[in-house]
């Protein structure tokens, strides 16, 4: 097999919304590209564009690591930040922890993880209180 | 129906975006928040919101909607408008509020 593999790597800077969507961005053009069924498409930017939001509202830094395959995209997202004392608290649509100003954009509406997890085949997410999180999404381009 | 016309029809200020002008309505959403719209707005459609900030262009394109109507006489930041150059997605304006220019949006749509 001598499959094309593709890995992008994304720094993800906390609180500096002006790029957030980039990342997300780029990788469409690249599913695009490799001609990916557009409803995976779709579902793959929807749920990495809130989970590199979560990085921007809530940690101090991030990387996003994007691995593609002849199969599945894999994303994981890696922060430095509070991390999340409760995921299945947090998973419920309209909890949020976001600031006033976060949520005066719009943002912290409590319905992102809820995104992700209907747009992410698989989702995983670890975290350790004052570290930071990780989250990991999969998404096949066949089912 | 194109932005171009719905614009006409409204009487809908064009701050930005002149080149998606040709961009075909399917639909329309009416929210002022991101996740709602990323998780619910299908492609085609235009969203009529109060965010004037270029985070909503991002999600615009992202979910390769049609328009972006700023309701209230709200004006948009300047890099929203440079977002809407750059993405080809026209960012237009109304005095309405949201309930008025949403249910003409959704007459002409659907009249």
């Amino acid at each position: 097999m001598t499959a094309e593999t593709i890995h992008i790597e994304f720094q993800v800077e906390g609180g500096n919304f002006s790029r957030a969507g980039y990342p997300s961005s780029e990788v469409k053009k690249r599913l695009k590209q490799l001609n990916v069924d557009g409803s995976v498409i779709k579902r793959t930017v929807v749920a990495l564009y809130e989970a590199e939001v979560n990085i921007v509202a809530h940690a101090y830094r991030g990387l996003i690591s994007v691995d593609i395959d002849e199969h599945k995209i894999l994303i994981r997202l890696t922060d430095e930040g509070p991390g999340i004392p409760d995921i299945k608290k947090a998973m419920e649509i309209g909890y949020s922890t976001a600031t006033p100003e976060v949520r005066e954009m719009g943002f912290g509406a409590g319905m992102g993880l809820s995104n992700m997890n209907s747009n992410a085949d698989r989702l995983e997410i670890t975290s350790k209180v004052g570290q930071g999180t990780t989250v990991e999404i999969v998404n096949f381009f066949h089912k | 129906m194109n932005v171009s016309q719905l614009a006409g029809l409204l009487g809908l200020r064009v701050f930005g975006g002149e080149t998606g002008l040709g961009n075909e309505i399917n639909g329309g959403y009416t929210s002022d928040l991101l996740s709602d719209v990323m998780g619910h707005a299908n492609a085609g459609c235009v969203w009529v919101t109060l965010q004037t900030h270029k985070n909503v262009l991002a999600i615009a394109s992202l979910k390769e909607l049609a328009a972006v109507v700023i309701v209230k006489g709200y004006q948009p930041e300047p890099d929203m408008l440079e977002q809407s150059s750059i993405e080809g997605i026209p960012v237009l304006g109304t005095s309405e509020e949201a309930f008025e220019i949403t249910g003409k949006i959704y007459q002409l749509l659907n009249g």
